[in-house]
């Protein structure tokens, strides 16, 4: 039971696996392969980032996270979870380990969700590629309407959160990071 | 080849970590092996969701509901399967500018795309697990209000 409580996401997956092979052999062969090519994308992107998350715990202590990213960082804090979303690789989902490390050391939760927002909005690669396919003009309000908004949502999340969902953000950030 | 990047400034910091304190780079390279065993799970349990996603939500079916004049039908169609779906960007970025050859308008794709990005929810359950329920539906919320914007902003000028 325990393994199930604690492993909720991958039990709800491959019963939902098993359910797509009883509905259709062929649709549950295909979402197989498919989650094969995920592991492989991914994976292709988890060994850079869980040593660059390895790195920053050893080599930048808390206060100097504090001191960057923390409450009185002010714009340069931000601009830093900026580039850090922007050299990011992958889909969000891996940039969460990243976030709950940043938490961890004391960054600004505003800062933390900056980044999340940047890591959806300015990738590097794909930022040039859509300026090469899509236009300047599309690639630049994407990036510029998308930043102010997640900018705006982040300082309202930071207000919103109470003490206690603090607490519990800062005790999950312990368990992940 | 989008990764690149990041392998080579990880694999630069490494060498400097390395060549400065070789006990500690130790230290590191074993905190990011714990690291990856905490969070391996989720991510595991994701890529299986996204597989079946994927055979639900395929490229091919985002293509037919994105016809010409889809309008406004349209940019709701793409702004749902952005945030009900999972593909990587490499593949979605590429998706779009297909659609957008094929007659799909750029309103529609820029809401698919946007959504696509920022919004999980397939995700959400394991968003929550980091950050817990209100920060995670407000993060969502935000994203769904950005991809909009884009939207709106889009479609006014192009």
């Amino acid at each position: 039971m325990d393994f199930i409580k604690n492993n909720k996401l991958l039990v709800v997956s491959l019963i939902g696996l098993v359910v797509l092979f009883l509905f259709s052999v062929d649709k549950g062969l295909e979402a197989s392969s498919n989650a094969i090519d995920n592991f492989k994308t991914v994976g292709m992107v988890l060994p850079p980032i869980f040593v660059l998350i390895g790195l920053l715990d050893v080599w930048v202590p808390k206060e100097t996270m504090i001191k960057f990213m923390g409450k009185g960082s002010g714009i340069k804090g931000g601009l830093i979870a900026i580039l850090l979303g922007a050299v990011g690789a992958g889909p969000l989902i891996v940039a969460f380990p990243i976030a709950a490390l940043l938490i961890k050391k004391g960054a600004k939760l505003s800062y933390v969700f900056l980044f999340l927002g940047a890591w959806t909005s300015v990738k590097l690669p794909i930022f040039m590629f859509e300026l090469a396919n899509f236009g300047s003009k599309f690639t630049l309000i994407h990036v510029s309407s998308n930043l102010l908004i997640y900018l705006i949502g982040a300082i309202i999340i930071e207000v919103s959160l109470k003490s206690n969902d603090l607490t519990e953000i800062q005790e999950k950030a312990e368990r992940f990071a | 080849m989008l990764d690149g990047i990041l392998y080579v400034i990880v694999g630069i910091l490494l060498m400097v970590s390395f060549f400065k304190d070789k006990k500690k780079t130790k230290k590191a390279l074993m905190k990011a092996w714990k690291s990856l065993l905490k969070n391996i799970k989720l991510m595991i349990g994701m890529m299986i969701l996204m597989g079946i996603i994927f055979v639900i939500i395929s490229p091919d079916l985002i293509g037919n509901l994105f016809g010409q004049d889809s309008g406004l039908f349209g940019i709701m169609v793409g702004l749902v399967l952005g945030a009900v779906s999972f593909m990587p960007s490499f593949i979605a970025f590429p998706l779009g500018a297909n659609l957008i050859e094929n007659g799909a308008g750029y309103p529609q794709v820029a809401g698919f795309i946007s959504s696509l990005m920022g919004v999980g929810i397939i995700s959400l359950g394991m968003e929550i697990q980091y950050f817990g329920k209100k920060a995670s539906i407000l993060r969502n919320v935000f994203a769904v209000l950005a991809s909009i914007v884009f939207v709106v902003i889009i479609g006014g000028v192009m």
